[in-house]
């Protein structure tokens, strides 16, 4: 009987539980326009990577538990100081100093709106999100950068004023437990697992 | 607003000439079910050999130091494929070294080979891409390239690289062409040119006799875009030799061409849109602060720079390279060029970036006529063709080799091979392809210089090649 893959952490090593990959037979590849001659062979191979998030975990933790945690540059020395950026990010591009973690929620929650935006009929393998999906690039008050996510509810319009969303119920723990909403949509319009 | 320093902004300089000597590629496909990679990478060595009327082995025996671009170990299911391909080529013991940056990887390629021969290391470099993208299918090709975005914080959303550069395009689309139908139709005029420019090459997988409404019908990927306004997804392999005076002289003894001189500059900018920040507009010699003072205003939307519409990347190659060799004004001082096509908006964009028009005026380009081998309207020839091996979206994308077939293709030019080349019926033979009957001549009459632009994803990593003819050189000690 074969279990997902689970691991956790303890005294700096990882801690593996269960099949991180599964074994399944190379099939030949004949080619029908030559006497069904040799041509090739398939590789599967199915398998689970560990991926840390480092620094920016508690961003990831955040969106869990309703928060968008951002980070500012508070070096005195930087030329740029004061400067919040979203995405979250650990170091200071100008001066690579470690920057101070800030709740953004609210700012979100007041000035986000649409910068630009893609509904996109297509994906790629392992897309988890319902097509099209509305691509939108959120722009917030005072940050220096726009963050890129998607639109749950309704169609995106540049400069329309959204509201972000988190997956508090059976999170990710991606960047998928954030979205966001038309401004004024109401609690039951949510995805599910989703609130404000 | 973010600065640079007078450091970072250093016109750069080589210590020695470096010359292009030769180039080979192999046919494009969208997939070779019945060969390695390096089948193809053996083809476009050979064809850089026979160019310079040399056999391989006697060209082998000057290299001195190798450069690989392919862009995707995932995709071909090996990593240290350089090393395959070095082997196979009979390159052994020589230094070689893999080099990656996305869709710039075939310029990026060059750049380190032109490097090594100016600093001194080398007197002769090959330069190989390829890249192998038919061994998966699409929706999971569609997960690899994402890849290339952030992993944490766009990948998820998707695996769509498509959706992440689109944005952009819808940015510019309603700011800069404020979504009119007749922007529209220009954005299909130029998917029209690439594809019937590929019927006139026979390297070129993506040859296509179409009209505007063709393109304007075809299957919607991301509004405003449309299946015909993206490149394709192709194999391929394709090499330059690069090369020091005396070596060059030497290589070209018997050949029907002269060297050419070669240059490549780049530039980079943030991985994902989302970490881009404001900054002044880096300007070109042919620009002036003045011309962008009202910008706000002429394109309510477009005040940030460069925002989501422009391509930094692009800019900085171009700023690096035309203070480098001198060009004034890239339409007046060059005579053919290749621009990066991912994506017929992005050409347009990347026609603002590099100086061909000011930003916001892009289309002008495509609707002057000046973008054609022949100008559509005057019926005179077009005053800087650009893309007439078909570019990324009629000839080809195979990654790792696309900014090498640029220069290839420039270089025909140069060198006046044009027809030669592209009109060999035993090559379209070779290429189990027929040549049109209605196949036309797109040499550039008298062309001199050239500029290829070689570029990565939503604009990471952008190179600027220039070729000259030595004796047309605008910078004497360039």
């Amino acid at each position: 009987m074969s279990m997902i893959g689970q691991v956790h952490v303890k005294n700096n090593q990882y801690k593996i539980k269960g099949d991180f990959h599964h074994l399944e037979l190379s099939q030949p590849i004949r080619l029908a326009d030559d006497n069904w001659r040799l041509i090739g062979i398939t590789n599967p191979r199915q398998l689970t990577h560990m991926h840390s998030y480092g620094g920016e975990a508690p961003f990831f933790e955040g969106l869990s538990q309703g928060k968008m945690m951002a980070t500012r540059c508070d070096n005195q020395k930087c030329e740029n100081k004061g400067s919040i950026y979203q995405p979250f990010r650990i170091y200071c591009p100008d001066c690579l100093s470690k920057m101070t973690e800030i709740d953004m929620t609210d700012i979100a929650k007041k000035t986000a709106k649409v910068h630009t935006f893609m509904v996109c009929e297509r994906s790629g393998a392992f897309n988890s999100l319902d097509k099209p999906i509305k691509f939108i690039n959120v722009e917030f008050d005072g940050v220096c950068t726009i963050l890129m996510s998607y639109l749950s509810v309704g169609d995106p319009k540049m400069g329309m004023k959204v509201i972000p969303i988190f997956k508090r119920l059976d999170p990710t723990y991606t960047i998928l437990d954030l979205s966001f909403v038309p401004a004024g949509t109401k609690a039951d319009q949510l995805p599910k697992g989703f609130s404000f | 607003m973010i600065k640079f320093s007078d450091k970072q902004l250093a016109i750069p300089k080589l210590m020695r000439p470096v010359y292009l000597v030769t180039a080979g590629q192999s046919k494009f496909d969208r997939a070779f079910p019945d060969k390695r990679t390096e089948e193809l990478c053996i083809d476009a060595l050979t064809q850089a050999a026979e160019m310079i009327n040399m056999t391989p082995a006697e060209l082998k025996s000057y290299i001195h130091t190798c450069y690989y671009g392919h862009f995707a170990d995932h995709f071909g299911d090996q990593l240290l494929g350089e090393a395959v391909i070095h082997d196979r080529l009979g390159l052994d013991p020589l230094g070689n070294c893999g080099v990656k940056t996305g869709g710039a990887t075939g310029g990026t390629t060059m750049w380190e080979a032109v490097k090594a021969v100016a600093s001194g290391y080398s007197d002769c470099t090959l330069a190989m891409g390829w890249e192998r993208m038919d061994e998966v299918p699409t929706d999971e090709g569609n997960f690899y390239i994402s890849c290339a975005a952030d992993k944490d914080w766009e990948g998820p959303l998707g695996h769509i690289y498509t959706g992440y550069y689109a944005v952009m395009a819808q940015k510019y689309w309603q700011v800069f062409g404020k979504e009119e139908d007749s922007f529209r139709r220009t954005l299909a005029e130029i998917s029209v040119k690439h594809h019937g420019y590929a019927r006139m090459n026979p390297y070129a997988h993506g040859a296509m006799k179409i009209t505007v409404d063709d393109v304007l019908k075809s299957p919607v990927v991301a509004h405003p875009l449309r299946a015909l306004d993206c490149c394709l997804m192709s194999v391929g392999a394709a090499c330059v030799i690069i090369c020091d005076e005396a070596t060059a002289v030497k290589l070209t003894k018997n050949s029907p061409h002269k060297p050419l001189r070669i240059w490549v500059t780049a530039g980079s900018h943030t991985l994902r849109p989302a970490d881009r920040r404001d900054m002044a507009i880096p300007l070109l010699p042919n620009e002036t602060k003045e011309q962008y003072k009202d910008f706000g205003k002429k394109f309510p939307g477009g005040e940030r720079y460069p925002g989501f519409t422009g391509f930094l990347a692009a800019r900085m190659a171009a700023y690096y390279a035309y203070n480098q060799v001198g060009i004034k004004d890239p339409t007046e001082d060059l005579d053919v060029i290749e621009l990066h096509d991912a994506f017929t908006i992005s050409d347009v964009q990347t026609y603002e970036d590099i100086g061909l028009r000011p930003y916001g005026y892009g289309r002008d380009y495509v609707e002057s006529g000046d973008c054609y081998h022949t100008n559509p309207k005057s019926g005179k020839p077009g005053k800087l063709p650009s893309n007439l091996s078909g570019g990324l979206i009629g000839c080809m994308h195979s990654v790792g080799a696309t900014g090498i077939m640029q220069v290839f293709e420039l270089a025909c030019h140069l060198w006046n091979r044009w027809a030669e080349i592209h009109g060999d019926e035993k090559r379209w033979k070779k290429f189990n392809r027929q040549r049109p009957s209605d196949w036309i001549d797109l040499q550039v009459k008298g062309a001199k210089r050239a500029l290829a632009i070689s570029h990565a994803g939503v604009g990471s990593h952008v190179t600027a090649t220039i070729l000259m003819n030595p004796d047309n050189l605008i910078k004497k000690d360039a």
